[in-house]
């Protein structure tokens, strides 16, 4: 933790704004071209939508200009258009479909900055929480747990990540992502030096010592549990895929990546083979266009997906001229697809830049700030976001079998959108320690 | 710890290269066969929510796209859908395209590069893009009498413009209605799909030009004629006509219709042995000429060639290399010879035309949303199938079939007609199928056609081409007629 790299930056709330602006265009004429195409343009409308964002993120700079005023200057720009894209196109599903999720949408991207607001606020220092190391550990783990309660967890689409009580549904899964988060950094910072002992050697790699495997079996266990009693392969992948990460920032040591995956391979192999909803979603995946696969509904909504996305091409149909409602889930787990149908591969592309230039500032800001846990926050945070990326992503494209999770601030989701907000107010607390000016730092 | 870190993002930015690289195969590389698949309904919906050009006959719509609120947007409908049905063919969400629906759907769905300026001009209107209409050649009253003659028989009837190879008519029997397979209630297509497929009429066959294919039976005889006449025969040779035949090389004889004799002396001129359908006359006149001159003759005629009307017709077969038996049974129409009846039709069209063969067709006039003509079809020399003066030979010959030979039944009024009849035996236990060949009027022909029905229609066993087939054709003949008089053909 000695090495600390000298950083100098202005801190660029200007800069910001000047982005912010961008953002408010983006946001504003997706959803004017939304419904400009698909239904009709109302003046009004448009402006109280603008009003209502600007109002947004012009509070969201303001506090961050007073509370954290050297945090990262493009994050919360880029986070703003990802969120203003999702709504726009959650409108757009809502007028094909006659659904009202955008309304609901909209009401839980404000709740989001309000927290991310109150966060911001509430946590002028994020090393306060390794105190709550181990308790974010069992209220992580607690989450993670809860859709398993007979009469609380729900199914919905094969997965049983969901809970449901007093007519509200949630997906405690990514509150749990936080949460594991913090745990893992504070465990990993005070036990990273046990861990990085060498064990035996094989095939030229340096093993941990076989008494130092406890941690990691541990949570492949727990990993293992998701898969087998929420039949979830992603929120599996993305629980052991974080610990993975934060164990080799931790450590430094590849070994332990390569038995963790060599562990996980294992286990998911085995699911595959044995849970029928893991193994249909991995026929899904390899056959996805056979005859059988297909009309059985195996691979259907993942082939509608693709439909959608090809129809798009490489520049789209544009906002509000496709057919994003002919695929299952289009405003929640196919949002990808729905957008990559009318924004196209360019769209599509830009998309994953943002989420691109998000996950690289946590890590900028996980090489700049000083202390090991906010190091291991940072970039454990950042990790999650991008694993998460690919897991929805790589779904819906067919790099991977396609899974329950959603993509962070576009898909439909209040759980969803509520911790990602969380977890950007997380980052541009270190961003701010990070890029502050070494004469500030205490 | 910050050495890892820095691994760990290029680590991501792998990731997201394989995601970029993923979307850029599925939305780029892999678009248009994704596009193309089958279940991909958003490429129907796309064609649906475009308003799709209409099919015309005689100055009305048949077929159109009439807007309905669903999410194809409009509702293919057919007004007499059965009449037309095996034409235009069938516009299904769930079964796809067929016959002309098919073939010209690049121009119903506005989508064809002669439409480009009518695009561009759409684009600029601000206007959604507009298929172009399709003029057909077929007259609605002579499919109308076609069908009412063949009633429930099944069979088919072709009649052609001789002097230009516009489809007049064309008539399969049974037909179905499109209708019962474009509705958007798939389910239900579904059932009606399954319930025409599995009749055992077979519906959904275009007998016309995409059947089995019939032995031409008796019918043949005109392409026999046609080859003698060019190997220097005329009217009144006289050709060998015994009761019975002997077949080389087999112990089995030919004889003629009813087992009669053609003549006292066993000796009929070429006009009198086609007159009165003589087949130990034909059989033996097959022989004597080779199979090579014969089957020239037919290929001049358009046997064995595929053509498109621009429905894919199945081509018309012939034996090859048959021995001395085999083509004296060929020559009869039996054997191995095969003929849609389109096929036939273009025979009676060739001679009817002095020897000239029009190349057939459909569609008459491609039209613009603006009307505009996009496109009209010339007509076309197809094969000079034999010389003047032995089509006016031969024309006078079938002239005396209908005068006082096998196919007075189809004699008019003040009109001379020519024509042929055909008896073309299935097998053992199945009645012959009844075949009518004509065209009228013989001087200065307007309508070609062939009638097939199959199986001898109600009459069965006991029928013929003069008996069964030659009153349809007269039928149709007659309307030709009056519509030409009316100056509307």
């Amino acid at each position: 933790m000695a090495t600390v790299s000298e950083i100098s930056v202005r801190a660029g709330r200007r800069s910001e704004l000047a982005l912010m602006g961008m953002a408010w265009v983006i946001i504003v004429l997706a959803r004017a071209l939304v419904d400009y195409n698909a239904a009709y343009l109302e003046l009004d409308a448009i402006a109280f939508y603008g009003l209502g964002a600007a109002v947004l993120m012009i509070a969201a700079h303001f506090v961050l200009d007073r509370v954290a005023p050297n945090a990262d200057p493009v994050m919360l720009p880029a986070v703003f258009t990802l969120n203003g894209v999702g709504i726009a196109e959650i409108h757009r599903i809502d007028l094909a479909e006659g659904t009202g999720f955008a309304t609901a949408q909209i009401t839980w991207a404000a709740l989001g900055v309000a927290t991310m607001i109150a966060v911001l606020l509430l946590l002028r220092d994020h090393r306060k929480l390794r105190r709550y190391t181990y308790t974010a550990g069992v209220v992580g783990l607690i989450l993670y747990m809860l859709p398993l309660v007979p009469g609380l967890g729900i199914t919905i689409n094969g997965a049983r990540i969901w809970i449901s009580a007093l007519g509200y549904s949630m997906q405690p899964g990514e509150f749990a992502k936080i949460a594991l988060v913090v745990f893992f950094a504070g465990y990993l910072v005070t036990n990273r030096d046990t861990l990085a002992l060498a064990g035996p050697k094989f095939l030229g790699l340096r093993f941990p010592r076989p008494r130092d495997m406890g941690p990691l079996l541990l949570v492949w266990a727990a990993a293992m549990l998701i898969m087998v009693y929420e039949r979830d392969l992603g929120a599996s992948l993305l629980f052991f895929g974080i610990f993975l990460g934060m164990l080799y920032v931790a450590t430094q040591r590849l070994s332990w990546v390569l038995t963790g995956m060599g562990l996980f391979a294992v286990g998911g192999t085995m699911a595959a083979l044995t849970i029928p909803h893991v193994r249909s979603r991995f026929d899904a995946w390899l056959h996805a266009l056979d005859a059988d696969t297909y009309s059985s509904g195996t691979s259907e909504q993942l082939v509608r997906g693709l439909f959608g996305m090809a129809s798009g091409g490489l520049f789209g149909t544009g906002l509000g001229e496709g057919r994003p409602d002919l695929v299952p889930y289009a405003e929640s787990d196919f949002i990808i697809a729905s957008l990559g149908e009318e924004l196209g591969l360019t769209g599509l592309m830009a998309i994953l830049t943002l989420y691109l230039i998000i996950v690289q500032r946590a890590f900028r800001a996980s090489i700049g700030v000083r202390d090991g846990f906010g190091k291991l926050l940072a970039s454990g945070l950042g990790f999650a976001m991008a694993i998460q990326v690919f897991i929805v992503v790589g779904g819906v494209t067919r790099v991977i079998p396609l899974t329950g999770l959603t993509a962070p601030f576009l898909a439909y989701g209040g759980s969803s959108l509520l911790a990602n907000w969380i977890v950007i107010a997380l980052l541009l607390r270190v961003s701010d320690m990070a890029r502050r000016p070494s004469e500030e730092v205490a | 710890m910050n050495e890892p870190v820095r691994r760990l993002s290029i680590v991501v930015l792998t990731l997201v290269l394989m995601l970029m690289m993923s979307a850029s195969f599925i939305q780029v590389i892999n678009a248009s066969d994704l596009n193309q698949d089958p279940r991909n309904v958003r490429t129907l919906y796309r064609q649906y929510g475009n308003f799709r050009g209409p099919f015309v006959v005689d100055g009305e719509s048949i077929v159109w796209s009439a807007p309905v609120d669903d999410p194809y947007n409009y509702q293919r409908t057919y007004a007499d859908g059965a009449l037309y049905a095996p034409a235009t063919g069938f516009y299904s969400i769930v079964y796809g395209r067929t016959a002309l629906e098919q073939t010209e759907n690049e121009l119903l769905n506005g989508t064809a590069d002669s439409l480009f300026w009518t695009r561009l001009g759409n684009l600029f209107a601000g206007e959604q893009q507009q298929g172009a209409s399709i003029e057909l050649t077929l007259k609605a009253s002579m499919q109308r009498v076609a069908t009412e003659q063949l009633g429930d028989q099944r069979g088919a009837v072709v009649a052609l413009d001789p002097r230009t190879g516009q489809i007049l008519a064309m008539v399969t029997s049974p037909s179905y209605d499109p209708a019962l397979l474009a509705g958007h209630d798939t389910a239900e297509v579904n059932a009606n799909y399954q319930e025409l497929l599995n009749r055992e009429d077979g519906p959904l066959i275009n007998r016309a030009i995409a059947g089995d294919t019939y032995p031409p039976g008796s019918t043949f005889k005109l392409i026999d004629a046609a080859a003698a006449l060019e190997a220097g025969y005329d009217a009144d040779t006289e050709l060998y006509a015994p009761q019975e035949l002997d077949l080389p090389g087999t112990s089995r004889t030919i004889g003629n219709y009813g087992g009669a004799a053609c003549s006292s002396n066993d000796s009929m001129t070429l006009a009198d042995a086609l007159r009165i359908s003589c087949n130990t006359a034909f059989a033996d006149l097959g022989m004597d000429l080779q199979w090579s001159v014969v089957q020239r003759k037919a290929e001049d005629f358009g046997w064995t060639d595929g053509i498109t009307v621009p429905l894919t017709v199945t081509k018309s077969r012939l034996p090859e290399n048959p021995n001395e038996a085999q083509t004296a049974m060929s020559a009869l129409g039996q054997y191995d010879v095969r003929a849609t009846p389109l096929q036939m039709a273009m025979v009676a069209a060739g001679i009817a035309n002095d020897g000239v063969l029009m190349k057939p067709y459909l569609v008459d006039t491609v039209r613009a949303s603006d009307l505009t003509v996009v496109d009209v079809t010339s007509p076309e020399i197809y094969k000079e199938a034999m010389t003047r003066s032995d089509a006016n030979t031969l024309t006078e010959m079938m002239v005396g079939v209908v005068d006082n030979g096998t196919g007075t039944a189809a004699r008019i009024n003040g009109v001379e007609v020519a024509g042929k009849t055909g008896t073309a035996e299935t097998g053992q236990d199945t009645s012959p199928h009844a075949w009518f060949v004509s065209f009228a009027p013989a001087d200065d022909p307007v309508v070609a056609l062939a009638v097939i029905v199959e199986n001898g229609g109600s009459v069965g066993d006991e029928a013929t081409g003069g008996a069964v087939a030659a009153p349809i054709a007269k039928a149709v003949m007659e309307e030709a007629i009056r519509l030409e008089r009316e100056g509307d053909l």
